[in-house]
């Protein structure tokens, strides 16, 4: 399986979760954890996404996640969970 | 499943704590392109470059963006060029020079002779070219190994690299000396080096090998500031603990570069190599210890700390190990060093007394435009001796600042830095620079 964190950070704002997640559906993308908290002010969500269903590559997941990006005005990063598999699991 | 403490502590470590993978280095074996003729030489050398290396850069940007952690340099090392030129090699430089900017790397090393027991005819040529090559060149670095453990120091050779670099430093004397920021003089010189001046591909190496250098004083330094006022043994255990999470993304990366490449996995360096961003300090690792500025006494013992439990807290984390391993201790390319130098708290003999538990050695170190060739040459003498009789890499790069002295600045900008001109020891060693010859080999037994 091919896992990959997606962290949102920014102010928040309504309907957060729901158009990522649509946006995530809409790919095929399975969302398998999602914590969120809220702070210093700051919205913090955090998603451990399965990428085997979306048939596409990385980079176009990424580039796909571009506009909602933009109309949330918030930064939604996605990395592979490797690197923290890596990190703190021997 | 991982917590989300864990995750926002590697994303803190990356946003926050500048922590990065240094350099991918592709090495790439050289000695099939050999030649009489340099010419044909260079154009099989290009070619090869070209073919080996054409997605080095593309994969490592790919690596970059899948695992969120930035992957600041992609370099090529190649076989020392006196090895496969039996002619003028100046072709070879410009097409090393050449293929290293077709493909998109930041540097290629390996304009490199080694020469610790004696010179052939082809490491005269490439020496004698190092000064014009270094100066008509953008990414191509040189080195040459002038003494090793097993064979002593090659007293001739330490001779000529203080002319070449005197000659260097004048050639690129409009850019601060900037030909010798390529150059470094090297004892016992280490064939799987990703990290620059010094990166070569040594002859036991493989065809070709993907070498990753980690980086990450800013992580250790943070990592610190929560034991505040603890003994040296909390002390030493935190560094492990966080070199062991730095290195094993440094291994995650070189499997995965060389998964895409289908090249085999060299090793991983173990290293803390700063930059001259604030907040990637070696030096303020060893302040946040408890010193004033890097160079007051007790720096020589927490520097001697630092590198041992950065290499015992990597070594678990990676399946192979090996390169410079160890923390860098640069002047130009370490703000907490610039400061210390400006601060008057750091001497060149301080830092030679570092460079015996660290790796590598004095590096990055602006001296004065006047200084002689035989002081240069004594300078690279004495950090030989130091490398050859306690069995371990050390290095001098140096660089004489034409036309300035002490106190000046000289600023070579990006990840070189700039760098106070340090003073040094006035007296005079004409007289035993120009013996030449060789120094034995030591005994090894009978340790004191």
């Amino acid at each position: 399986m091919k896992k990959a964190l997606i962290s949102v950070t920014g102010l928040d704002t309504t309907g957060i979760i729901a158009r990522v997640a649509t946006k995530l559906y809409e790919m095929n993308i399975n969302i398998l954890d999602i914590t969120q908290t809220i702070l210093g002010g700051y919205f913090t969500m955090m998603m451990v996404v399965d990428l085997d269903g979306a048939q596409r590559s990385f980079e176009e997941i990424n580039r796909e996640l571009e506009p909602v990006r933009d109309e949330l005005k918030m930064s939604i990063h996605m990395q592979r969970m490797d690197i923290f598999d890596a990190m703190h699991r021997i | 499943m991982i917590e989300t403490r864990e995750i926002l502590q590697t994303m803190h470590m990356i946003q926050q704590e500048n922590f990065d993978i240094r350099t991918i280095t592709l090495g790439i074996n050289l000695l099939d392109c050999s030649d009489r003729d340099a010419k044909k030489c260079a154009e099989r050398v290009y070619e090869k470059i070209c073919r080996t290396a054409a997605n080095l850069v593309r994969t490592g940007e790919e690596i970059e963006t899948e695992l969120g952690i930035p992957i600041v340099n992609k370099r090529i090392s190649v076989t020392p060029v006196s090895l496969i030129c039996q002619d003028d090699p100046r072709p070879i430089a410009l097409a090393l020079d050449r293929a290293a900017a077709e493909v998109g790397v930041n540097f290629l090393g390996g304009y490199s002779a080694l020469m610790h027991k004696g010179a052939t005819q082809a490491d005269e040529r490439l020496l004698a070219s190092i000064p014009e090559v270094l100066s008509e060149t953008k990414l191509l670095c040189s080195s040459v190994n002038v003494a090793s453990t097993r064979a002593g120091i090659n007293m001739n050779a330490v001779k000529e690299m203080g002319e070449i670099i005197k000659k260097t430093a004048e050639l690129t004397a409009a850019q601060d000396g900037l030909g010798c920021a390529k150059l470094v003089v090297f004892a016992n010189a280490v064939e799987d080096n990703p990290f620059m001046a010094g990166a070569f591909c040594g002859v036991g190496e493989p065809e070709c090998a993907i070498n990753v250098g980690v980086s990450g004083p800013g992580v250790v330094k943070v990592a610190l500031e929560h034991v505040k006022g603890e003994p040296f043994d909390i002390v030493a255990e935190t560094i492990k603990r966080t070199a062991f999470k730095i290195t094993r993304v440094g291994q995650l990366v070189a499997k995965e570069a060389s998964k895409r490449m289908n090249i085999p996995f060299g090793i991983v360096d173990l290293s803390l190599a700063p930059t001259p961003a604030r907040g990637d300090s070696v030096a303020h690792i060893l302040t946040e210890m408890g010193l004033e500025n890097a160079g007051a006494p007790g720096t020589t013992a927490a520097l001697a700390l630092l590198n041992d439990a950065v290499k015992k807290g990597g070594i678990m984390a990676s399946n192979h190990v090996g390169g410079l391993s160890g923390a860098f201790i640069p002047v130009s390319e370490d703000i907490g060093m610039i400061e210390a130098v400006s601060a008057g708290a750091l001497t060149l003999e301080k830092l030679e007394a570092m460079t015996c538990v660290c790796s590598v050695g004095l590096d990055m170190i602006a001296i004065p435009g006047d200084t002689s060739a035989a002081t240069i040459s004594g300078i690279i003498a004495d950090e030989a001796a130091i490398g050859m009789i306690n069995n371990k890499t050390t290095a001098v790069r140096v660089i004489p600042a034409v036309g300035k002295k002490a106190g000046d600045l000289v600023e070579f900008g990006g990840l070189l830095g700039r760098a106070p001109v340090m003073s040094v020891n006035q007296q005079k060693n004409n007289e035993f620079i120009a013996r030449g010859g060789r120094i034995p080999a030591p005994v090894h037994s009978m340790r004191n």
